[in-house]
């Protein structure tokens, strides 16, 4: 399963110019042009990304057969590791330029606006690197646990894999999610406001079990993780927590983790913020007290409005958001829509969902799609008919704790501005008159 | 490599997915090593790559560095992307100033105005800066280094020396402002269907601020601050 990856190819298939070429002149060159191109160009559909409007020929409409009917496809194996269709290929993750000194440390967002159900598909789960990805060769990487052991080991890839294994959904999302837009709206795009989350099926070995297998002192209070990157990613974990629902994950919705993600293995610390899911795991050792790393002192602490700043704020209460519409997936015209999004909370399962037209006067119950998992995204939707008037859209979640997801005055009210992290306020579109979508904040 | 594993009545505690018991302490050390996976490793190796640094000063390592020989270490290593003074380059951090700035309108974090501990500055440079060649400084060299960014902060006099006794000592001017445990929920809403307020009011919008990359097409690699 560590075996090699294939790189992303993002170009037009050949076979679908081939295919233009069988077609008269005078259609191959209005297959070409509506068919390839304005697929490629800047418009954005619904549920597929790249069926914007005309973007199928008329050649290819009812009484016509198209001419993938009337044709050969390529074989199996064509691409041995299957790629999407060339006509989604606006479906990516993407980077805001402004927001770091470099792309070594940065942050790419999941395109949440293009997605169906609650699992990132693996070449779209948002990035986080602080020192970029290294290339881990599996055969050579080990994981080393000690400090407050018995018996310290050295795990190779192959000794966790003899190990019993556990599969679980669990969400992953970077406390800075949202984060530039304490002070005011900023971003015009669901992507790049609420994109630093994602979820898969993660599998791999509890870490209960591994603590098991070395065998605890009982002054062990504390689990110091540390990354192989050139960053050397460390987070310090309570013993309650790492005992409690964390893996060492060693694959991610059925295959290999991805090299993004942690490849071959990374820590998955359910319902926590996404920098203590350490990476590139090699090394975790126990303590009898916190390391107080940089990660959890210089950043990932909350500044107040008064100057005080407090720490060790792991978990990600409940948040919502509503992913159609939004700016990037505007309403085209009045009539019935399905308002749709996704809820999550780090403390178990999302017990309701509210929605809001009229910029939360009034609120409605969303349906709740199965499944509904503990710690991980779960979809609402609400059937909406547009009048075609302004509205107001928001969603508003409340978790199995009670918890009911807060407005940002809210936030403000208890925490200033300046925070950056764990922004989980009730995001409001602004649907305009013309259908467009706006991101705004109500006073 | 998904193949179902059969539980043995012995093994079901531990091999039961679903089941997560509280492990008692007794229980752990009866079953450690009940796999029997992996190598032990030596002394050596284990102290190689157990680098972290703790408030107290434990993992500290032998040698030291004085503000001058950390003047040197700064200006070959560092200064090109955190400023001869530490005021950050461009978008790269700063490291020190912005003292009394934290309850202000734009706060400025630093070593000197933020952090609560002078262990994590030789724990973070140790093990990730410089930037372009983590892992590359010899002890001695981090130790002068830390003296150094402490001193560019006013934390220490141009005389110090920092060692494994002396750097644990170091008392940072923010330590004190820190809260360690998470109060939230810190906000209570309401579950309010209908008639929830008075007004609506837009108070801000993002529309024409121009700060949203391309959202559709090739990656934007252009929009810069
Ligand atoms: C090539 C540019 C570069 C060089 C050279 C460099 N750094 Fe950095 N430094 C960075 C970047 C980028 C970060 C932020 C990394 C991150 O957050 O992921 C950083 C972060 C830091 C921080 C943490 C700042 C904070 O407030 O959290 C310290 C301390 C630091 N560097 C010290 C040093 C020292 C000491 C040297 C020289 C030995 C050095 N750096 C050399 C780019 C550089």
């Amino acid at each position: 399963m560590f075996g090699k990856l294939r790189r992303l190819s993002l170009d037009v298939p050949k076979t679908a110019l081939e295919e233009s070429q069988k077609l008269p002149s005078s259609e191959r060159r209005h297959f070409l042009r509506n068919g390839l191109f304005t697929a490629g160009g800047a418009m954005v559909g619904g549920a597929f990304a790249g069926l914007a409007p005309g973007a199928l020929a008329k050649t290819q409409y009812p009484p016509e057969n198209p001419s993938w009917t009337l044709s050969l496809g390529p074989g199996v194996v064509a691409d041995p590791y299957g790629m999407p269709s060339p006509f989604e290929k606006e479906v990516i993750r993407r980077n805001v330029p402004w927001l770091t000194a470099d792309k070594v440390s940065s942050i790419s967002f999941t395109p949440l606006q293009h997605l169906k159900g609650i699992i990132t598909p693996n070449g779209l789960f948002f990035e986080r690197h602080h020192a970029g990805r290294p290339e881990v060769d599996p055969q050579q990487h080990r994981l080393m646990i000690h400090g407050l052991v018995d018996r310290p080991i050295i795990l190779s890839m192959e000794d966790l894999q003899r190990l019993p294994s556990v599969s679980q959904i669990n969400f992953i999302e970077c406390p800075a999610n949202g984060g530039m837009e304490w002070r005011g709206a900023q971003l015009n795009s669901l992507q790049f406001l609420h994109g630093m989350v994602s979820c898969a099926e993660w599998t791999g070995v509890r870490l209960s079990t591994l603590l098991q297998e070395v065998g605890m002192k009982p002054e062990g209070k504390w689990v110091l993780a540390e990354g192989a990157d050139g960053a050397a990613m460390t987070r310090s974990i309570p013993m309650e927590k790492a005992l409690d629902d964390v893996i060492v994950a060693y694959a991610q919705n059925g295959e290999a983790l991805r090299r993004e993600q942690g490849y071959p293995i990374r820590l998955v610390v359910p319902g926590w913020e996404g920098n203590t899911h350490v990476k590139w795991l090699r090394r975790l050792e126990v303590g009898d007290k916190p390391w107080m790393q940089r990660e959890e002192t210089s950043k990932y602490t909350d500044l107040l409005g008064d100057g005080t700043a407090r720490g060790f704020t792991w978990v990600m209460e409940a948040k919502s958001v509503i992913t159609s519409p939004c700016p990037e997936m505007p309403l085209k015209e009045k009539g019935v829509y399905q308002i749709e999004g996704l809820a999550w909370s780090g403390k178990g399962k999302v017990k309701a969902v509210d929605v809001s037209v009229d910029g939360g006067m009034n609120w409605q119950q969303a349906q709740l799609r199965e499944p509904v998992l503990s710690k991980s995204l779960t979809r609402f939707v609400l059937e909406w008919k547009w009048d075609g008037n302004p509205a107001l859209l928001q969603s508003r979640v409340i978790d199995e704790t009670g918890y009911v997801q807060p407005t940002l005055g809210q936030l403000r009210e208890a925490r200033g501005t300046n925070s950056i992290y764990h922004k989980n306020a009730i995001q409001t579109w602004k649907v305009n008159a013309d259908g467009s979508v706006v991101n705004v904040q109500l006073s | 490599m998904f193949s179902f594993r059969k539980c043995s009545l012995k093994l079901a505690l531990v091999c039961s997915g679903a089941l997560m018991l509280p492990l008692a302490s007794s229980a752990v050390a009866e079953s450690a090593g009940y796999y029997g996976v992996g190598e032990t490793p030596t002394e050596e190796q284990i102290a190689a790559w157990d680098i972290d640094i703790r408030p107290d000063g434990t993992g500290l390592p032998e040698g030291s560095g004085s503000v001058d020989e950390g003047m040197a270490v700064y200006e070959t290593y560092c200064a090109s992307c955190h400023g001869a003074f530490g005021e950050g380059m461009g978008r790269y951090p700063k490291l020190s100033g912005g003292e009394g700035t934290l309850a202000e309108d734009r706060p400025e974090k630093t070593v000197g105005s933020y952090w609560p501990y002078a262990s994590t500055l030789w724990d973070y440079i140790h093990r990730a800066m410089p930037f372009f060649a983590p892992q590359s400084l010899t002890d001695d060299q981090v130790y002068a280094v830390t003296a150094y960014v402490l001193n560019l902060n006013y934390i220490v006099d141009g005389d110090f020396v920092a060692n494994k006794e002396t750097l644990p000592k170091v008392e940072m001017p923010n330590s004190g402002n820190f809260v360690w445990e998470d109060p939230r929920p810190d906000v209570e809403n309401e579950r309010c269907m209908s008639d929830c307020k008075d007004e609506v009011n837009v108070a801000d919008s993002s529309e024409g601020k121009n700060l949203t990359p391309r959202t559709t097409g090739p990656l934007d690699e252009g929009l810069v601050e």
